[in-house]
């Protein structure tokens, strides 16, 4: 991604991308708003009619919306997948409070000479609801609803995070990707929605009580019509589901690569990580994207799928280290080299599983490994130097922090003090060269696409092979930072296309290519 | 018309009406007086059960109220409110025409029937389009009161109707209630706290303390034959006055005399039928020596002096207070 593009070129090219979502978006938004409303307003008048109720409802709808939208949307998760529905459902239960609230508020708040008049004259109770309390209660309710449509327009681009489409697919996928535009393409729509919609809806709160009729008539048919855009066929449908995170969605080594390379078209929806695995487990999704040594591939028993035409860059891990640092201390090294070659991708993935999926803590987890290949030796708690150790801010990284530390400080003189957690590559990198830390566990894909940046078309060739890569990172990180490559670790921590093992298995299918066979036979 | 038997009402621990018996003849106008709390609203919503009795018996033109449901109960009885309680988002035309829609009637004759309720009470048509909130007061509390007469019902319930407008605005709304035709077919119940509205617009006064009735009886009544302490210390204050807006000159016409006066002053002619307090008003807005008294059934004529008609109402007085 060097040619930079501006924000308009971005949108243009991605216009259906970009109506799709905002039709989604808006879709989401007024199903969710549409059902909160025939909720909430029965709801709200019910406790105007029983006060003992009041209390209680809107208790639990307040709380309902001080639950942090993500945790929200992860509780629905086990109970109704992913997708619409658990979307739909968090987005209306967000939207309750400002309705509920409003409907209670407007109906009590109505001048009590009023509604004895009302009752005295011989209305009925509907009548008298729907005469009197309603009619002089709609400028509230008509703020509450308006809150809730601001709420949900909002919360509503959390919806991509469980596979519900709408603007987020493009903000998250801009924020995962580091690219602006992406962001913005998402993010401005959807601020104009906002503004969009509260603004329409403060027009209808100002109309005078006739009009207002009108308005609250007209109110549920342009919602329904609203909502209906939601129902808009996805663009095709085939036999397995797929599920990609928004990243993984814009990626040339992504699902871009799927489609030029391996011409795979299947029927994809966009969805966070952390629901990712779990959702292929509850075969909600068949195919997902995912890292090839995450722990969770063991605990949900996926299988990855060979990337037979190597689109996937290789991530193979090794520590790079500070040159000058391997001189003041000549047995580091050998030392970190100890681990050279010791751990295999289906081995990390196993350790991950431990930490990730056991909650063991990284450190008794690199203990056992080492003692169990027979690397481990108690600490000489030597006094030769201090190495200081960094690693990124996950469970892998803090691993092999703790077997490097471990190693140390059993084969040399040397002292260990380690910075880890240090949020993404970037810092982690800065750390390194700004001397702060001595090395840090790296991946050659990351060294290749994040740090050093060739153009498109040298990376092309590069990723092919991975000791080509090996070879370009270690040259160009020697030249440019003075930081040295040590011999990889063994495993290969990339983007993968992963499946349930027991599906794959009948359906036979071992790569990308054999998936690709698959989805095209009738 | 209306008799009310043994009726209680309780609230938590307070006793707002405690067994109270009444009745209302047609075409009668009561007035439930009392100070504030005394349980005054508490009894006039029960007649439309807007509050359910604890015990008693209501019962209009001879049948049990709670023989119907609430709803055909209340749509038979007009009720004004103290702070009218006109519907906010309804025009005057549309407030008026709540009851006749209630009851189904025709486009035609709700138009024909707002527009005779304008008049009688002295609304311009111009109003029918207007929301109430750009009334004044005095023509909310008008249009309040067509809106209880619209569909003409036979009985009418009036909650402190004037209380929140201002004096003058009151005393005029109160000519025009004591001259308007429609209500003298109706049967009122009227609930006050101001002791001269009572004597001005009521046929009859219960006055109440404490949820109890202590005199149910005629404005005389009250003031020259006051059953105890409470009511003549209730109606100090405006005694005098009382007794002059009670006392009509044909009370005292068997004490006055035709007299010969001499001066040049100017007189004026009075009907028997008015009050001492309006021939006193009228004399001195005139500066009239000769009060020419005619008695309008057979046409006798007294002219009498100002002091010799205040001497004729002492001596009432007394008659009263020993009969
Ligand atoms: N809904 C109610 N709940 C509790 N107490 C009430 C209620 N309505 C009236 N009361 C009490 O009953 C008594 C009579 O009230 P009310 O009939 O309104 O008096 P009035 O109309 O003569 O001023 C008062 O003490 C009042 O506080
Ligand atoms: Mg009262």
């Amino acid at each position: 991604m060097n040619e930079q593009q501006s924000l308009w070129e971005f949108m243009r090219q991605q216009s259906d991308k970009l109506a799709e979502q905002t039709l989604q978006h808006i879709g989401l938004t007024f199903i969710s708003l549409f059902i909160a409303v025939l909720i909430g307003l029965p709801l709200g008048v019910f406790i105007s009619r029983r006060k003992q109720f009041s209390g209680g409802v809107l208790g639990v709808a307040g709380v309902l919306q001080t639950i942090p939208s993500i945790a929200l949307l992860g509780f629905m998760i086990p109970v109704l997948g992913i997708g619409p529905k658990p979307a739909i459902t968090a987005l209306l239960l967000y939207a309750l409070l400002p309705i509920i609230r409003n409907t209670y508020t407007g109906i009590t708040g109505v001048d009590a000479a009023v509604k004895e008049a009302a009752v005295a004259m011989g209305m009925s109770k509907w009548q008298v609801l729907f005469k009197v309390e309603l009619p002089l209660a709609m400028p509230v309710i008509f703020a509450g609803i308006r809150t809730a449509t601001v709420i949900t327009v909002g919360v509503a681009t959390l919806a991509s995070y469980i596979a519900a489409g709408g603007l987020g697919e493009f903000i998250f996928g801009g924020i995962s990707l580091n690219n602006t535009n992406m962001i913005l393409a998402g993010a401005i729509p959807a601020a104009m929605l906002a503004i969009l919609f509260d603004f329409l809806l403060s027009r209808l709160q100002k109309l005078d009580s006739k009009k207002l009729k009108m308005a609250a008539i007209a109110l549920p048919v342009i919602l329904i019509l609203l909502s209906s855009f939601y129902l808009i066929p996805k663009t095709y449908a085939t036999k397995l589901k797929a599920g990609f995170t928004p990243e993984f969605m814009g990626r040339q080594d992504g699902n871009l690569g799927l489609q030029s390379k391996y011409g795979l078209h299947i029927n994809t929806v966009v969805i966070s990580d952390a629901v990712m695995y779990k959702a292929a487990y509850q075969k909600q999704l068949d195919v997902i994207s995912g890292y090839s040594t995450d722990g969770r591939l063991k605990a949900y028993g996926l299988l990855v799928l060979e990337d037979d035409k190597k689109i996937f860059p290789p991530y193979y891990a090794a520590p790079i280290v500070r040159e000058d640092a391997l001189q003041r201390y000549p047995d580091l090294e050998n030392t970190l080299n100890l681990l050279a070659g010791k751990i295999n991708d289906s081995t990390m993935t196993a350790l991950n599983y431990q930490t990730d999926y056991l909650h063991q803590t990284p450190e008794r987890v690199a203990k056992f490994f080492l003692t169990q290949n027979k690397l481990f030796r108690p600490a000489r708690n030597g006094n030769a130097g201090i190495i200081r150790i960094g690693s990124k801010i996950f469970g892998e990284q803090y691993i092999l922090a703790n077997m490097y530390s471990m190693l140390i400080k059993g084969y040399t003189d040397y002292d260990v003090s380690t910075k880890t957690g240090l949020g993404g590559t970037k810092i982690c990198f800065d750390a390194l060269t700004n001397n702060q830390i001595d090395f840090y566990p790296e991946y050659t894909g990351t060294g290749l696409l994040t740090i050093l940046n060739p153009p498109a078309k040298e990376v092309a060739a590069l990723t092919l092979n991975k000791d080509a890569t090996y070879r370009y990172v270690a040259d160009g990180f020697d030249k440019k930072y003075q930081v040295k490559w040590l011999k990889p670790i063994g495993f290969n921590n990339t983007y993968a296309l992963m499946m349930r093992a027991e599906q794959a298995q009948k359906l036979n299918i071992k790569t990308i290519s054999n998936l690709k066979r698959y989805l095209d036979s009738k | 018309m209306i008799r009310v038997q043994h009726l209680s009402k309780h609230f938590c621990n307070v006793k707002a009406v405690d067994d109270i018996s009444f009745e209302v003849k047609e075409h009668e106008n009561l007035i439930l007086l009392g100070t504030s709390g005394c349980g005054k609203t508490t009894t006039l919503k029960m007649l439309n059960r807007l509050i359910e009795a604890d015990s008693g018996e209501i019962a209009i033109n001879g049948k049990s109220i709670k023989g119907q449901s609430p709803e055909a109960l209340r749509i038979g009885i007009g009720y004004v409110l103290q702070n009218n309680g006109l519907f906010p988002h309804y025009t005057v035309a549309q407030n008026i025409a709540i009851v006749p829609q209630l009851l189904k009637w025709d486009k035609k004759k709700i138009e024909n029937r707002t527009a005779e309720l304008l008049e009688k009470l002295h609304l311009s048509v111009d109003y029918l389009k207007a929301y109430p909130p750009e009334l004044s007061g005095g023509q909310q509390q008008r249009v309040g009161l067509a809106r209880a007469l619209a569909a003409d019902p036979a009985v009418l319930l009036m909650d402190e109707p004037f209380a929140a407008l201002d004096n003058v605005t009151r005393s005029k709304i109160h000519a025009e209630f004591k001259a308007l035709d429609e209500l003298k077919r109706k049967t009122i119940i009227m609930v006050t706290h101001d002791v001269q509205e009572a004597f001005e617009l009521g046929d009859r006064i219960c006055l109440m303390d404490k949820g109890r009735i202590v005199q149910d009886g005629t404005p005389a009544e009250l003031l020259f034959k006051p059953k105890n302490d409470f009511v003549k210390e209730f109606l100090k204050e405006q005694r005098l006055l009382l007794e002059f807006k009670t006392i009509t000159v044909k009370s005292l016409w068997h004490l006055l005399s035709n007299e010969e006066i001499k001066g040049m002053g100017p007189g004026i002619l009075v009907d028997y039928k008015v009050d001492l307090w309006t021939v006193l008003e009228r004399a001195t807005f005139f500066n009239a020596e000769r009060l020419n008294m005619m008695n309008l059934e057979n046409k006798e004529m007294k002219t009498v002096s100002f002091e010799s008609l205040t001497a004729a109402f002492y001596q009432y007085k007394k008659q009263q207070a020993h009969e």
